[in-house]
């Protein structure tokens, strides 16, 4: 038996390891300066809690085992219900625990406000995204290029994101980069990010906006800011123009779409969608169909 | 004639669809023609539909809400096996059918699962424990339960004919307006909602009564049993939060029949208002549903530790604290809108603050059970287990209250692992504690521990083992609701909690088996005495079941624990203490067939709303409004029970005590 189970967990143990080893929690692996603090409140705010936490399970164990009522040992207290000390202890020590986060969430939630710029020497860059359904647009108004689900963007310089909407609710969320933020139709929320190391960093929406939901991720390329300049050349001369007319047919709801890029963007384009100066997308294209449908079904039971 | 009422609405090309409703229609037939060949429709008309006994309308709402927990985990196991399939791959669920899922997952575990089942146990017990014969209305709350009912039918109706709703258990407009879900199954879920709703409304309002102006002589407010503050405390938020949700809802139902813009993409339209709104309800929803629970837990910790709970002013502090804080704490559920330092952090901080009475609960539990006679009864492993899970519950609860935590934790499995941590741990365990303690009380016998340990052990074990990876897969980025992925870091994770998944089928089917075998073997489980566990409060001193008018005379309350310190001075002079009283003829309010009827016509109403039949919403809403001026003009609203049949049934009970107390070995 004490082989076997030795057997097992030298077959076992390995696996779990090297999986938990392999595994870099996007969240607590960050690759930039916001993601590091969003870690730091996480993982403090853990630390606290589990230091009453973890005695205070171990009690609940502890005390139901010896008072077992087969434990002849244990003293039997059949009126004790009340001690003026212990009371105070009680609601002392969760009440210091949710001092010392409250302190941290207040101080971390006005430093880490979404909207507040990144202190940094370099120019930010900036970023206009839409969520559409189901797919990111990704505007870039200095350089007057666009992208479709992939975000190219210099390291160590700060980006400055500017998020809207074209239809349904969406996250903006990249998690090794850190705070996510909600897209909204008709209204802009800003977010300030950084990527400190050159990678590909998976990104995606962190709400559910219908069917295409699941395919709605984009990468995020980080690299050199010599990379992001010739990336944003290169791009100027390839692909198709980004104008109201190809913002129209963006609206239509298309799933799974391949990244690719727009060589230049209408001026005003992002302000317009925000604005609503352009249409909000269309919504399912069986709409209508369905709702003709049924009228001939309608239509077919009056004959 | 039928609106948009066709045969398209069956869905033929979905054969996983069809299946499940062809079954479900298929066992309710079955079990209509089993009951009326068997000859029990009379029986279950006069006893059980038309009844307005709050213990009968407890029952029908734990079964109901028993039913619903089957619906429910059956989409959970879809759910998991989608996800752990769906790596690279489209798995068996298409989006729309997925989508599906989710939402009546989450609809039909909050609105008809738990619920009701928390609804049941305090329409059960607190009466019981109040020492009272009746809630304070009770045709009303027959109402409520038919209205809750026909929430429920109208949801799983869904499933046969058309769709539900493709948008989350909360339909977040945009997604649910017109242009984006222009099927019936928003209208589903609304109405669903909007009929369960009124009905719980109606219940906050009746216990409120209940407990505030109906209580045994004697039963002062500092000398009720902790489960009747939880019920009060409970229903208080209720009667504050759910005029919120039916309002919402009435707005997105005026956006989607008649073309307002509350909360529309056009026209000024601001979809932001109803997330607000929608958790200015649904925050304190929880709290609705984990008071009660708490409640529980204080009974059943007291009672198997032998002991009075520690505390009970603070623990009455505690509640009221939850009760208030609940309505204060909303916005952390979209601390992501990006509102700014201030209000994230105020929120954040006061989040955090409800930590305090609930790990002074915690704690005071904890020394309940300090200086005890623990018995490890299958109710007592439910509380322990809920308080382990529960601690870790709120941990993580109060983790994504950081706002900057929330900002890489919101929405993920991360999420989703702590409500469930909180709801399963919490509620889920708290009902189950409930209906194993009570059981025997409503039913004269008491259910069989070893396979209600096992049930509790599959339970317990199998929701670590689905939970934790999601916390893990929660850290590594992965966001709810996805029908695929193809992030290879995520998959491992996903195969782990469906074999958790698994192993809670396991306890449900053992909860399953232990219901059947104790219902064979009732008549040597009965409970003779009407006190199996040696319990503290009221409800133990009737009969197992209790007569319809529970205590032949209203019990006259002189302690804080009234039929424990009648049961020890019994045991200190072996013999009874009160002497046999005078039993005088009992008035009872007659049944009436009014909730049912009502619901009736709820569902015909609700039904052709959905569909756009609109001589059928005429003809339903004049049915509703026949039946109610029915019932407003009724003649005879009680019946008399004589005072012999009264003596006679106490008479059996105080024997059977006498009998017990001689068997007891001296103390």
């Amino acid at each position: 038996m004490r082989l076997r189970s030795g057997a097992v967990l030298r077959g076992v143990l390995p696996v779990v390891l090297v999986s938990l080893a392999a595994c870099h929690t996007a969240v607590l692996s960050p690759v930039g300066p916001v993601g590091e603090a969003n870690r730091i409140v996480l993982l403090d705010s853990l630390m606290i809690m589990l230091a009453i936490v973890v005695p205070t399970i171990v009690a609940i164990l502890a005390f139901a085992y010896w008072f077992r009522a087969s434990n002849t040992r244990a003293r039997y207290l059949p009126d004790w219900d009340y001690s003026g000390q212990l009371e105070l202890i009680v609601w002392s020590i969760p009440a210091l625990v949710v001092f010392f986060l409250g302190g941290i969430a207040w101080i971390s939630s006005h430093l880490l406000d979404p909207a507040e710029p990144l202190k940094s020497k370099a120019e930010p860059v900036e970023i206009q995204v839409v969520s559409l359904d189901w797919k990111w647009l990704f505007i870039y108004p200095h350089q007057s290029v666009a992208s479709i689900n992939r975000l190219v963007v210099p390291t160590g310089v700060p980006l400055d994101l500017r998020i809207t909407s074209a239809s349904v609710f969406n996250v903006f969320f990249v998690p090794r980069l850190g705070s996510m933020i909600y897209a909204m139709y008709g209204m802009t929320t800003r977010l300030h990010l950084q990527a400190d190391l050159p990678g590909v960093y998976p990104g995606l929406s962190a709400h559910f906006s219908g069917a295409g939901f699941p395919g709605m991720s984009f990468d995020v390329h980080a690299v050199s800011a010599e990379e992001f300049t010739q990336w944003a050349a290169a791009t100027r001369v390839t692909g198709p123009v980004l104008d109201e007319a190809a913002y129209r047919k963006l609206l239509r709801q298309t799933q799974n779409v391949s990244p690719y890029t727009y060589r230049s963007v209408q001026t005003g384009l992002f302000d317009d969608i925000v604005e609503q100066r352009l249409p909000p997308g269309e919504g399912p294209s069986t709409a209508r169909s369905a709702a003709s449908g049924s009228a001939v079904m309608l239509a077919g039971g009056r004959h | 004639m039928l609106g948009k009422l066709s045969w398209q609405a069956v869905p033929f090309d979905q054969p996983i669809a069809l299946a499940a409703g062809a079954f479900v229609v298929l066992v309710i037939v079955g079990a209509l023609v089993w009951v009326a060949a068997k000859g029990y429709i009379p029986y279950l008309w006069r006893e059980w539909i038309t009844s307005v006994d709050h213990k009968r309308i407890g029952i029908m709402y734990c079964l109901l809400a028993a039913v619903m927990l089957v619906r429910g985990f059956i989409d959970a196991l879809m759910m998991r096996s989608q996800q752990a399939l769906a790596f690279h791959a489209a798995g068996y669920l298409p989006p729309e059918h997925y989508n599906q899922i989710f939402s009546a997952h989450g609809t039909i575990m909050i609105f008809f699962m738990a619920m009701p089942f928390v609804i049941g146990l305090m329409n059960f017990a607190m009466p019981l424990q109040l020492g009272v014969r009746d809630v304070a209305f009770p045709t009303l709350n027959s109402v409520s339960f038919w209205l809750t009912a026909a929430g429920a039918l109208l949801v799983n109706l869904s499933l046969v004919v058309g769709e539900f709703a493709r948008t989350g258990w909360l339909p977040y407009p945009p997604l649910s307006e017109l242009t984006y879900s222009p099927g019936v199954g928003v209208d589903y879920y609304l109405w669903a909602i909007q009929i369960s709703g009124v009905g719980t409304l109606m219940t906050g309002i009746n216990m409120v009564t209940t407990v505030l102006k109906i209580r045994a002589p004697g039963m002062s407010y500092m000398r009720m049993p902790i489960f009747c503050w939880t019920t009060l405390a409970s229903n208080l938020v209720i009667v504050a939060a759910f005029p919120i949700l039916t309002a919402t809802l009435a707005m997105l139902l005026l956006d989607r029949y008649v073309g307002f813009h509350f909360f529309t993409n056009e026209a000024g339209g601001n979809a932001m208002m109803f997330q607000n709104l929608i958790w200015a309800w649904g925050h304190p929803e929880v709290y609705i549903l984990v008071l009660p629970a708490f409640g529980v837990f204080s009974e059943v910790v007291s009672t198997f530790s032998g002991k009075p709970l520690f505390d009970r002013r603070s623990m009455i502090v505690a509640t009221l604290g939850i009760c208030i804080l609940s309505l204060c704490v909303w916005l952390h559920h979209f601390f992501t809108m990006g509102a700014g330092g201030d209000v994230n952090a105020v929120f954040g901080i006061a989040s955090m603050i409800i930590a305090v009475p609930t790990g002074v609960k915690i704690y005071n539990w904890l020394f309940t059970m300090y200086g005890g006679r623990v018995r490890f009864s299958s109710a007592m492993l439910w509380s322990i287990g809920f308080m382990v899970t529960f601690v870790i519950g709120g941990m993580t609860g109060v983790l994504l209250a950081s706002p900057v935590a929330d900002f890489v934790l919101h929405n993920s499995l991360f999420l989703v692992a702590h409500f469930h941590n909180v709801i399963i741990g919490g509620v889920v365990f708290g009902v189950f504690a409930g209906y194993t303690y009570w059981f025997p009380k409503a039913f004269g016998f008491v259910l069989d521990e070893r396979l209600g340990k096992a049930a509790f052990w599959c339970w317990f074990v199998g929701f670590y083992v689905t939970f934790v990876p999601l916390y893990v897969v929660g850290l590594e980025g992965m966001t709810r609701r996805m029908q695929r992925f193809d992030r290879p870091e995520w998959y491992p994770w996903m195969l782990v909690a469906e074999v958790g998944v698994l192993t809670i089928l396991c306890g449900i089917v053992l909860q399953i088996a232990q219901l059947w075998v104790s219902i064979r073997q009732r008549a040597k489980r009965r409970d003779l005495t009407g006190d199996p566990w040696d319990g503290r409060s009221l409800e133990w001193s009737t009969t197992s079941p209790p007569p319809v008018f529970n205590f032949a005379v209203l019990p006259v309350v002189t302690s804080d624990e009234p039929y424990w310190s009648i049961k020890q001075e019994a045991r200190a002079r072996r013999h009874l203490v009160t002497a046999e009283p005078d039993y005088a003829p009992i008035e009872m309010p007659r049944n009436s067939p009014t909730g049912f009827v009502t619901a009736f016509f709820a569902v015909v109403t609700g039904f052709s709303l959905i569909w756009h039949i609109w001589w059928l919403v005429i003809l339903g809403l004049i049915g509703a409004y026949v039946t109610f001026v029915a019932f407003a003009w009724r003649d005879h609203t009680e019946f008399e029970i004589p005072a012999e049949e009264v003596a006679r049934i106490d008479r059996a009970n105080r024997a059977a005590r006498a009998a017990a107390l001689a068997g007891e070995p001296v103390r």
